[in-house]
């Protein structure tokens, strides 16, 4: 009982803080000449439970977003933020709260696309334009046409990588590795063979290993003696590494490209200059020579003191696609919110050009990275 | 390619052997198997490493380090999980199987506080050392693994049956109360099993790194339960069991990886086993078991 009424002050302590911040910026805001567009945008993320981490990322970009724009005043945005827990069940009342007693245009989020799979139906059937940030799984925006994202699936980002590799390199013939005891690796793997065969590219072999296998030499034997131009390996960065240690150790030079699970400076710890050359896709590269990304890295730093990860990005940008589209239908309408959405086109954000296609998904060319000096830097 | 994967198959082969080596020992003389070997070889291998990257230390000095290590978590492990559980009246075998398993979760735990999670790169120059034979390199590394296995089960093999200590160990595994009343010390060649066990563990833990150059603190398992499969396939106890059944092992997992399919590299260990416990119940080398014994 006690800890409820403790919990209850800290939620009411909260509550009048994100008041008070409100009353600050719109006392601010409400000096530009044309009327502001006035609305409340909700937000559906992990905020405590395991998770957590990736909530925090995205709610600091969000208001990070929020901040700036507020502060411009051409919309007046009153964020409704709710907490998913990570859990469909508790991420659905989240979003019922917002869409029925809120009363808010638009929701961004919620972070899973096992959430995003039970709230998007909803949203759906009720008419509010809702945007996910962070959800990778394919079938999203399928929903309906009132669901968006502005995440990048790993169906997209394979075909960036492999494809900028062969260009490179020539590739003609290659040979594919995953491991077939994760969800993860399996399904980057199928979509690595599913654009290696429509790049209509020899595949010599496909071999499999486990996770926490010690010794791939009998795999890598057999791969070098096959002679590929390439290797498209799908693997989580601790076996990658060691992988990609083996492998140059005993010879097998050709480049190597990794899917999401390679995409991580930890794959350079673990194989350190074995990672030389290693190619893989990213949509949120924060080293990019761009004033706007460097702009974006240098204010998330300041006001939160680390450097902004991939999901921190895509949600800055969520917030900015939304708003913009907002401004663009000039009223706080749902409908009339989600018509403009659905026509953003070539918006210059952080992570690059971005528009929706037809279905409401991504188009947006993904940064192609190689391992070089130690580091990651753009593949030319 | 043959040749090259030969070689693989063999190295994986002998270091699986060592590992078991370990097992059939302690199960030869206790009855019981003990879970936490792979543990115990994993804490080796850390061990080395760091004796190899902290200290500088030369390959010699790492391998004492880990043969060090082992034999004194082997003692612990005798003296806190085996021996209370020996002495007291009415305990079954699985008693003690159990507080191994106990002591290899708690040595997984430690490792992953002490050590971190993930990958361990294990460098050192000896394993860089190749030579050439046709169009085939091999590293040195490959055969002094090769060897050293060889080596363990050969002595381990004389000083069974030649020692009068492998006599006393013989005796006790026979009948511990019988080897007690004819003078045999039976707490003390238990001891001693558990430790020399525990010892090659240890040898067995830097092979691995110089082999592949990585050690995580999960090796342990996978490893302990090749190690587990390798002597039920090679015959319980037995000593030259366990090294024909880890060259077995790792030359046709190797060789399901070159001319199979990589996905099924685990699961011809197990195929194996069944294959061999349907034609030969007692494993290649078992023995029938002797009445006389439990």
């Amino acid at each position: 009982m006690k800890r409820n009424v403790r919990l209850f002050a800290v939620v009411a302590c909260a509550l009048f803080a994100f008041v008070f911040m409100g009353a600050e910026k719109a006392g601010k805001a409400a000096k530009p000449k044309a009327a502001p567009v006035q609305a409340k945008i909700g937000v559906v993320s992990i905020i405590t439970g395991q998770g957590a981490a990736y909530g925090e990322a995205i709610t600091n970009g969000i208001k990070l977003a929020r901040d700036e724009v507020n502060a411009k005043g051409e919309v007046k945005i009153d964020l409704k933020i709710e907490d998913s827990t990570g859990k469909a069940e508790q991420a659905l009342s989240a979003a019922q709260k917002l869409i029925n007693s809120e009363k808010v245009v638009a929701i961004i989020g919620p972070t899973l696309s096992t959430e995003m799979k039970v709230v998007g139906p909803e949203a759906n059937a009720s008419g509010v334009p809702i945007m996910g940030t962070s959800n990778t799984a394919a079938g999203i925006t399928q929903i309906g046409k009132f669901v968006f994202r502005n995440s990048m699936p790993e169906s997209q980002a394979i075909p960036a990588s492999i494809g900028a590799a062969v260009k490179k390199y020539n590739i003609k013939k290659v040979a594919l590795l995953y491991g077939n005891d994760d969800v993860f690796t399996k399904s980057g793997f199928d979509t690595m063979k599913e654009v290696t065969e429509k790049m209509k590219l020899k595949i010599l072999t496909i071999e499999q290993f486990q996770k926490g296998q010690a010794d791939y030499k009998a795999q890598l034997t057999k791969i070098a003696s096959l002679k590929p131009d390439a290797v498209f390996c799908s693997a989580l960065y601790n076996e990658g590494g060691v992988i990609l240690s083996q492998a140059r150790k005993m010879g097998l030079k050709v480049p190597f490209v990794g899917g999401n699970g390679f995409n991580s400076p930890k794959v350079i710890e673990i194989a350190k200059d074995a990672a030389e050359g290693l190619i893989v896709a990213t949509p949120w590269f924060g080293e990019r020579n761009d004033p706007k990304v460097k702009a974006f890295v240098s204010k998330y730093e300041k006001a939160y003191g680390k450097k902004p990860d991939q999901f921190a990005a895509q949600a800055y940008d969520a917030y900015y696609i939304m708003t913009n589209a907002l401004k663009a239908a000039g009223t706080a309408d749902r409908a009339k919110l989600r018509d403009s959405l659905a026509a953003t086109k070539n918006f210059q954000g952080v992570l690059g050009k971005f528009s929706f296609d037809a279905e409401r998904d991504v188009v947006m060319q993904p940064n192609v990275l190689i391992v070089k000096g130690g580091k990651f830097a753009i593949f030319k | 390619m043959f040749l090259e994967q030969l070689i693989n198959g063999i190295t994986q082969g002998s270091i699986y052997a060592i590992v078991a080596l370990g097992y059939t020992l302690v199960f030869g003389v206790l009855d019981i198997i003990n879970m936490a070997h792979g543990e115990i070889f994993m804490f080796g291998s850390f061990v080395a490493l760091l004796v190899v990257t902290r200290l500088g230390a030369s390959l010699p000095v790492a391998f004492l380090a880990a043969i060090v290590s082992a034999a004194v978590l082997g003692l612990l492990l005798e003296r806190v999980a085996l021996r209370p559980l020996r002495t007291r009246r009415g305990a079954s075998h699985l008693a003690s199987m159990i507080s191994t398993i106990g002591v290899s979760i708690l040595l997984e735990n430690v490792a992953h506080k002490l050590f971190g999670a993930g990958n361990h790169l294990f460098e050192t120059s000896f394993a860089e050392i190749s030579f050439n034979i046709g169009s085939v390199t091999v590293y040195l590394v490959q055969v002094v693994i090769l060897l050293i296995s060889l080596a363990l089960m050969a002595g381990l093999a004389l000083w069974l049956s030649r020692s009068r200590s492998g006599k006393a160990l013989r005796a006790t595994a026979e009948n511990l109360e019988t080897a007690g009343l004819l003078g045999v010390n039976t707490n003390r060649m238990i001891t001693a099993t558990v430790v020399i066990a525990s010892a090659m563990g240890g040898v067995a833990g830097v092979l691995v790194g110089m082999a592949f150059s990585y050690i995580n603190n999960q090796m342990g398992l996978s490893m302990g339960l090749k190690g587990l499969a390798i002597i039920i396939f090679g015959g319980m106890g037995s000593v030259y069991g366990a090294m024909a059944g880890g060259l077995i092992l790792g030359l046709s997992e190797t060789f399901m990886v070159a001319y199979g399919s990589s996905g099924y590299r685990d699961a011809i260990a197990f195929v194996l086993i069944i294959v061999i416990l349907l034609l030969k119940p007692q494993g290649l080398f078992g023995q029938s078991p002797a009445e006389a014994r439990r």
